[in-house]
């Protein structure tokens, strides 16, 4: 729409000020007395004012020369700083960027005069310096930062709403800017010549034919591998190290520093804590950290998401700060670094973390999960709870945030590019956000399936786990249930997906359920799809690479299994699979389950990754004076304590009535020393349940939870421990909650099988 | 002059497919290239017979023979690129044998005729009456547009 060259540039260049002003402005408000912040605040605002009455926007001259003339007198230190004064520039920023989006939108100024504004901004440069006291206290009181224009217009008795400065102060502007603002402007453009503006579409080129050198000199490779002439052999080898290089030189080109996006994050962070009532600090660590531009822009809009929610919901009021003992103000920091080829973005604060007690009654409100599955879900479980759509903790809906559109669509919003999302909270010390994306999305690490005879790629990010079934486990292990194969993995059904059948390439090897070959095998990739796993069965797993994604042409977009192509290292074309839309495709969709199951997968396959890592979380208990027990915290139902005379017996076990049933109990300290166990009153219950039925294990105390590595090992034969484990540095035992029960209560798992 | 004022002399490419003679605007022709690995692409109409790549651009090729109607091409018989730029990008059509390159006069052009099969009119603006053998002009825009054809084989199918 905007044709003309000069008025582009004016653009751009106006919108990187602006960015830039926001920044400053926050930090001047931190130390008022930064002369060095006014005079680059002040350098920009006269630039949009030069370049606007050049081009003949005479409302934005008008409205950037009002500021100036005030940001003139703050320079020369005639008047200091007010939170109020901060306030109309910044409504002063916001205003010049809605002209300059009319001006791009429709080629014109919007027909605002923005009379209030310059009223303000004249009424404030003749303001008395006393008051910045009445100011301070004003803000505090007053919410909203909007507002403080309509305010101060009230407050020193509005003059006529002249545009004009007043005559003492008009030479001084006027003749300033010329001798200070040349030597700024000409040390600006320094900066700017060792930069050159490039179009990104250009970058897209320069990638595609870096691409296609790449493949050239592999193939000048393969020749070289041959030759026995040490000239082309050199030359060769030579062209090999250039290309790696001119490649990864391009990539950076696309790359962009994540502080692009966290610009805007102070500018949010400050309007909303004002709005709150708030004191907000933000910190930020690793701004240098690059991403592909095309990751940049996804992430903006989640990310500004969760700093709202940050402040909003994390963060208290500083009143509560202080009775707390923290400082009155919060610290919100980002954080953002590179760990194993991905990116990690962190966003902290210290307020009041998440309140457990709130997530349960709400889940159960909004009926999101049923109370039963609730009472054994883990803190760790109960958190995730808040990404699921419609869940919001705020208890009352604010302008900015607890509408329940939230935390959901920021994790969509992330799972979509290839991230993660994890959250980690401690109530009453703060809430921690981690962001796992890919640096790019333009290269991508890639598994290599063989199907029907074609390569197909899958995303790494898609991927969980490789099972190969090999001869007898092959022929019994793929279930049937109505005819839909299935496998279980680790106890949980996992639905089989033939991909040659799902791509429409008929039964092939390895594919026909009858299958009696004997050195039959099964290769199953157990893919995460949206909220759901599925294993894709294919005919040979090659290895895994790089490939590099393209699109497909216009007349194959509407194939939703397909996610792109890449060519493969020997030249040809391999197609990309969309596993969700792959999913999509052959009727495994997630959104057809109920929610409390997506998130028991989603918990799953968390719970999976802890096991990767073998941290557990593990609840230590005491039998008898001085042996100490562990047992994973995850298989705990509750603990709870019981006087020692609602103890009944039923034929020769202990029970105990519990919420209105019979709970059988089984006594681990009686095992080996039977007296004195039961001689305090209140006697300590560790339940355990298993669908519908529990049991109750009677300990002489609860000592600890722990997170440890657990590394059990087997140096005992005594029924009902499964090992050793090594907690803070003492042998601990570990007791196998099945042997136990089986051998104590075999009714127990005979009840379960009937 | 002939630049300004389309028709009088135009230059075609012609290309044989189950022994017509077809011809596009030079114009729309990038390049032609011998047969290519081909990676098909399971669930897309038959008529795009798979993926080549093009020095690092993958590309959709078009079997014309399915396009038109004909009987499929023998296995023995490896088919040519004709690569075609168009609006939306590059594709490749997928012929038995690429011709000359010839100037046709627009005195020579003839409508088609009305018994031509409905699949092959749709993409066919004409006729030149050449010496040896006539010469079918292909409308490029419409002999690459799938998806339309695809949905209407699906309706057809269903």
């Amino acid at each position: 729409m905007i044709n003309d060259e000069a008025t582009k540039e004016f653009l751009i260049e106006s919108h990187e000020g602006l960015d830039q002003l926001d920044r400053e402005f926050v930090a001047l408000e931190q130390d008022p007395s930064a002369r060095d912040r006014i005079a680059t605040i002040f350098r920009t605002v006269h630039t949009i004012k030069g370049t606007s009455g050049f081009l003949g926007y005479s409302k934005l001259e008008a409205l950037t020369h009002a500021g100036e003339s005030l940001l003139v007198l703050l320079r020369e230190g005639s008047l200091s700083l007010t939170p109020s004064m901060t306030s109309a520039l910044l409504v002063l920023v916001d205003k010049v960027r809605q002209s300059l989006r009319s001006i791009e939108d429709h080629g014109r100024e919007s027909d605002d005069a923005h009379a209030d504004l310059l009223a303000t901004l004249t009424a404030l440069r003749s303001a008395p310096a006393t008051e910045q006291l009445v100011a301070k206290a004003d803000v505090k009181a007053d919410k909203a930062p909007v507002k403080a224009e309509n305010r101060v217009i009230q407050e020193p008795a509005p003059r006529e709403p002249e545009v004009r400065p007043p005559a003492a102060v008009k030479n001084e502007p006027r003749a300033a800017p010329s001798p200070s603002v040349e030597p700024a402007a000409s040390s600006s453009s320094a900066v700017s010549d060792g930069n050159v503006r490039v179009d990104v579409g250009l970058l897209d080129k320069l990638m595609n034919l870096v691409g296609e050198l790449v493949l050239a000199r592999n193939q000048i490779l393969q020749f070289g591998a041959g030759n026995e002439e040490l000239a082309f052999v050199g030359a060769s080898q030579r062209l090999n190290l250039i290309t790696t290089e001119l490649q990864e030189q391009v990539m950076r080109t696309r790359m962009q520093p994540i502080g692009n996006v966290w610009t805007k994050l102070p500018r949010v962070v400050r309007d909303l804590a004002i709005a709150c009532g708030k004191q907000v600090r933000v910190e930020m660590v690793g701004k240098t950290t690059e991403l592909d531009r095309t990751i940049i822009e996804a992430i903006k809009d989640p990310l500004t998401h969760i700093v709202r929610n940050a402040v909003d919901h994390g963060v208290e009021m500083p009143d509560v700060r202080a009775a707390a003992g923290k400082p009155r103000t919060g610290t919100l920091t980002l954080r953002a670094y590179h760990e194993g080829g991905q990116v990690n973005i962190e966003i902290h604060d210290d307020g009041a973390g998440l309140n457990l007690d709130r997530i349960r009654a709400k889940a159960v409100e909004r009926n999101l999960v049923t109370a039963d599955r609730l009472e054994r879900m883990t803190e760790y479980e109960l958190m995730q709870l808040v990404f699921l759509p419609g869940f919001s903790t705020a208890a009352q809906v604010t302008n900015v945030s607890g509408r329940g559109v939230g935390m959901d669509v920021v994790k969509t919003n992330i799972e979509r590019i290839g991230g993660s999302v994890d959250l980690s909270s401690r109530f009453g010390a703060g809430t921690t956000l981690k962001i796992r994306i890919p640096l790019t999305l333009a290269i991508v690490p890639a598994l290599v399936v063989v199907s029907a005879g074609q390569r197909y790629a899958i995303p790494q990010t898609n991927l969980l786990e490789l099972v190969r079934l090999e001869g007898e486990e092959a022929r019994t292990s793929v279930e049937m249930v109505y005819g839909a194969p299935v496998f279980r993995l680790r106890g949980q059904l996992l639905p089989l997906v033939y991909l040659s059948r799902a791509l429409g390439l008929g039964d092939v090897k390895g594919d026909s359920s009858g299958a009696t070959d004997a050195s039959l095998t099964v290769n199953i990739v157990v893919l995460q799809a949206n909220e759901g796993q599925i294993g894709l069965v294919v005919d040979e797993v090659r290895d895994t690479e790089e490939i590099v994604v393209k699109p497909l042409g216009k007349e194959l977009k509407g194939i939703q299994v397909f996610a792109g192509a890449t060519i493969m290292g020997d030249g040809r074309v391999a197609l990309i699979l969309d596993v969700v839309g792959l999913a999509h495709h052959v009727g495994v969709d997630a959104r057809s389950r109920e929610r409390a199951a997506s998130v028991r997968v989603a918990l799953n396959s968390e719970a999976g990754v802890s096991a990767a890592n073998r941290r557990q979380t593990l609840l230590l208990f005491r039998i008898r004076e001085n042996a100490t027990m562990a047992i994973p915290l995850s298989m705990v139902a509750r603990i709870e304590e019981f006087p020692r005379d609602r103890l009944e017996k039923a034929g020769d076990s202990n029970v105990v009535q519990y919420r209105g049933e019979v709970l059988p109990l089984i006594d681990l300290s009686q095992r080996g020393a039977a007296g004195g166990a039961l001689a305090s009153s209140l006697i300590p219950i560790i339940v355990y349940s298993e669908g519908a039925r529990s049991v109750g294990f009677i300990v002489d105390g609860i000592l600890d939870v722990v997170e440890e590595v657990v590394v059990i090992e087997r140096c005992t034969s005594q029924a009902g421990i499964l090992g050793s484990v090594v907690v803070q540095g003492k042998v601990t035992d570990m007791l196998d909650v099945e042997n136990v029960i089986r051998s104590q209560a075999p009714w127990f798992y005979q009840v379960a099988a009937a | 002059m002939s630049d300004d004022v389309p028709m009088p002399i135009r230059q075609l490419c012609t290309f044989a497919v189950d022994g017509l003679l077809f011809g596009v605007d030079v114009i729309h022709v990038q390049e032609v290239i011998r047969s290519q690995e081909m990676t098909p692409v399971p669930l897309a109409p038959k008529v795009i017979s798979g993926l080549i790549n093009l020095r690092g651009q993958i590309v959709t090729a078009l079997d014309m023979r399915v396009r038109l109607g004909m009987a499929p091409r023998p296995d023995d018989q490896l088919p040519t690129n004709v690569v075609l730029r168009h609006a939306e990008g590059v594709l490749s059509l997928l012929v038995d044998e690429i011709g000359d390159v010839v100037e046709v006069d627009a005195a020579a052009f003839e409508v088609p005729p009305d018994t031509l099969p409905p699949s092959s009119r749709a993409i066919i603006d004409g006729v030149y009456k050449l010496k040896p053998q006539l010469l079918l002009l292909l409308n490029t825009d419409r002999a690459v547009r799938v998806e339309m054809h695809s949905e209407l084989k699906r309706i057809d199918n269903g």
